[in-house]
């Protein structure tokens, strides 16, 4: 059966065209009693190819702030600049730096501002708070955010996240009470679930970068991983 | 009509549900994906035999589904066979061929040839349409000496001196494309194989873990696995052990089981379960 | 609207409001010609393009590599077409992807070198400036769904340090010591990260000879490639543009295959 002539024609379409694309990575951060911490993994992927190993995805907004960005790299790009140039506009008006809760409520804004065009970016703000207690904050790609003690986000975020949830949230233990960890206890943790997660995420793997902001500011180290 | 089928099927694959599958996916049902072996497999004829060599990554969409699977598969005594592609598809067809060549090893009392091997395989696998994803790389030395073979899903074949395949069949290629020469030594050969699965490993994100190799001569086969563990996994850091009585007891009955004594036996203390 | 497609400092603006910039149509009230209304008439595809671009680091400088065929779908049309662009006397820009985009964006950077070689205030355009103008843009239009369908490589001296950069068309950058770019990122980018690897402070010489070793690699197996090439040397003591190089191949495998079974 005939229909009407070029009833079944449709107007072409962009399939040429995806103005998105993933290149994995994973953060990771948690809120501790008087430091935050947060780490990413450096690769920087696509598809099946690796572009770098040495793409940190944590940036540093000011001496006690760190964003901890992934997803679509343009867009990290593109955000990182606009957050960059909306603090330095905040510094020289107030002759400050933004405090890490104001950077939060701002970055919700910023990334509300694309909803019907998202930022294609996972991503966590950590620092401290006005008490000088650690705080971490998580994003969805479109703008709603809630403080939380630790959180991760991005490629192997659904192999960390059970694992904080059971050795910091103390869930599906008995009897446990959920109390800060010390750092060096803290950093070793993050290690070992990275190293888990490199064994079983394809876009997850070369080093990682770790952060710890403290009162006396941002210190970082670097630990490999697999390479494969 | 019919009934639905009781008999056992009599050989071949059921393709009963088909139809209603295609409609449950219309209906925007999921179905569960197979694996496959995102993977780097090679091969290359040298002065007196075959090295074939593979990762060892089975992938399940971006996750290592197995982190030290074989890819190198038995054939015959004196062929081998690396599969790329749907895990299951390449096992089966590997494993359906090895046995049709046994029964024509049996038959004729003579050893194989890799070409029948390979005209097996690529007849099964175009009458499948390219649906049966396995892409393989044969090896093995008959009385013509050593041969290979590429075959792709859809059932074209390749006879090269060297030849890859799988996700990482680029990176693996461009080493051969590099450094491959006629009439190389076992140990230059090995060397060429393992750095091109190497290069798959490393620079392909769906090939990973170790090097296997098979080293195939006129009476002689060598399967090494692992050839080599090209990534060590990282040391543990820190301890997970869970105090005793931090797994919930939801309720708790005690009963009486009636047991005879037939012997007694005193222990110091028990030991504790390590769930480290 | 008509002039928010143009960019960089010398953006003339509209004649009057809601009119025309010079160079461009007025937009008739009611009309449906803005960027966002009609994204789906802008199905854009490459015509004209070019394969793979190589860049290496070496002690001291970078070294970068592009074949010259401008292939049109799978002919192989245009067999003299220069893909490294000497931005200044350190830095240079290669291109894989549509040769026509190359061109417009060619012609826009050589102006404003002009421009700012005009100003004579000693400052002009470095390797990182570049690549950070080149993110912008093309990430800017492929929020319009225009975009610039070219994967571009930075390669030059800045800072008196060795600079790679790599810009996509949807403006994914980074920088890296090694870079490649189209089929080159599967075939040559394993060759080149594991010599360099090997050996990390790699000479001149290494790294030309490393480039050579891939681009021959490149004509074996990618099939939008050409036996003709340019090498860019770019070193403290400026740009040194090579070629058309044409590699020695050997076909002398091809005689041990004999059918296919």
């Amino acid at each position: 059966m005939m229909g009407e002539p070029l009833s079944d024609y449709k107007a072409p379409v962009q399939v040429h065209f995806s103005p998105y694309e993933f290149n994995g990575g994973t953060i990771l951060a948690i809120a501790g009693e008087d430091y935050a911490l947060i780490a990413t993994d450096t690769r920087l992927s696509q598809g099946f190819s690796i572009h770098s190993r040495e793409s940190p995805k944590t940036y540093p907004l000011s001496e006690k702030t760190v964003l901890g960005c992934c997803g679509f790299h343009g867009d990290v790009l593109t955000l990182t600049k606009v957050l960059g140039a909306r603090l330095q506009i905040f510094e020289k008006d107030h002759n400050k730096p933004m405090p890490t809760p104001s950077v939060a409520a701002m970055l919700s804004t910023i990334l509300y501002y694309r909803r019907f065009f998202p930022y294609y970016t996972h991503n966590l703000v950590v620092g401290l708070d006005e008490e000088g207690k650690g705080c971490v904050y998580s994003f969805d790609p479109v703008g709603s955010y809630e403080r939380e003690f630790y959180r991760a986000k991005g490629s192997a975020s659904a192999m960390l996240q059970p694992l904080l949830d059971n050795q910091l949230g103390g869930k599906n233990q008995q009897g446990v009470e959920r109390q800060a960890m010390p750092l060096k206890q803290c950093v070793a943790m993050v290690k070992d679930v990275f190293t888990s997660a490199a064994e079983r995420d394809i876009y997850t793997g070369d080093s990682i970068i770790i952060s710890v902001v403290t009162k006396e500011g941002t210190k970082s180290e670097q630990f490999p991983l697999r390479k494969d | 009509m019919a009934a639905p089928c009781v008999e056992p099927a009599k050989g071949g694959f059921s393709f009963e549900n088909c139809s209603r599958n295609a409609r449950f996916e219309q209906m925007g049902l999921k179905f569960p994906k197979a694996y496959k072996t995102g993977t780097t497999i090679a091969g290359v004829i040298y002065k007196d035999g075959v090295v074939l060599g593979a990762d060892t990554r089975a992938t399940e969409d971006t996750v290592v589904a197995d982190k030290n699977c074989a890819k190198i598969h038995y054939i015959s005594d004196n062929i081998y066979c690396c599969g790329a592609g749907t895990a299951a598809d390449t096992e089966m067809t590997t494993q359906m061929i090895s046995g049709q060549l046994e029964l024509h090893r049996l038959a004729t009392g003579r050893a194989p040839r890799v070409c029948t091997a390979n005209r097996l395989l690529k007849q099964m696998l175009f009458r499948y349409q390219g649906y049966i994803g396995a892409a393989l790389v044969l090896g093995g030395v008959d009385s013509t000496g050593p041969n290979l073979y590429s075959i792709w899903p859809h059932g074209s074949t390749d006879k090269l001196p060297y030849v890859t395949m799988g996700s990482g069949s680029l990176a693996a290629m461009a080493t051969f494309e590099d450094r491959f020469k006629p009439n190389m030594t076992k140990e230059e050969a090995m060397k060429l194989v393992r750095d091109a699965i190497a290069a798959g490993i490393f620079n392909d994100l769906g090939s990973g873990s170790n090097v296997d190799l098979c080293v195939i001569t006129k009476d002689k086969v060598e399967y090494i696995r692992p050839h080599e563990i090209a990534n060590a996994k990282g040391v543990k850091q820190g301890r997970y052990l869970y105090k005793r009585g931090t797994t919930a007891t939801l309720s708790s009955d005690v009963k009486k089981i009636e047991f005879d004594v037939i012997g007694t036996e005193v222990k110091t203390s028990a030991q504790p379960m390590d769930t480290q | 609207m008509a002039s928010s497609s143009m960019f960089g400092p010398n953006n003339p603006g509209a004649f009057w409001t809601g009119g025309p910039a010079p160079g461009q149509f007025y937009n008739f009230p009611g009309s449906q010609s803005t960027s966002a209304q009609n994204s789906s008439q802008r199905t854009l595809y490459p015509v004209v393009t070019g394969t793979s671009v190589l860049g290496v680091q070496f002690e001291g400088g970078v070294v970068m590599a592009a074949d010259m065929l401008g292939s049109y779908g799978s002919l192989a049309r245009f067999r003299d077409c220069p893909r490294l662009l000497k931005v200044n006397d350190t830095t240079v820009l290669g291109a894989a992807g549509d040769y026509a985009d190359f061109q417009y964006l060619s012609n826009v950077i050589q102006q404003q070198v002009i421009d700012e070689e005009c100003l004579n205030d000693g400052f002009g355009y470095t390797p990182k400036s570049l690549h950070c103008w080149l993110t912008r843009v093309l990430y800017n239009r492929r929020s319009q769904f225009n975009p610039l369908w070219n994967t571009y490589i930075v390669a030059g001296i800045d800072d008196e340090k060795p600079f790679l950069g790599y810009v996509d068309k949807i403006g994914m950058a980074y920088e890296a010591p090694s870079l490649a770019c189209g089929f080159g990122a599967y075939l040559a980018l394993p060759i080149i990260r594991d010599a360099m690897e090997k050996n990390p402070t790699m000479t001149q010489d290494e790294a030309v000879a490393l480039i050579d070793r891939c681009m021959k690699l490149l004509f074996y197996r990618d099939a939008r490639s050409l036996n003709k090439y340019q090498v860019a040397v770019i070193t403290k003591a400026g740009v040194d543009i090579r070629g058309p190089i044409k590699s020695e191949t050997n076909w002398e495998v091809a005689h041990m295959i004999k059918g296919y079974e």
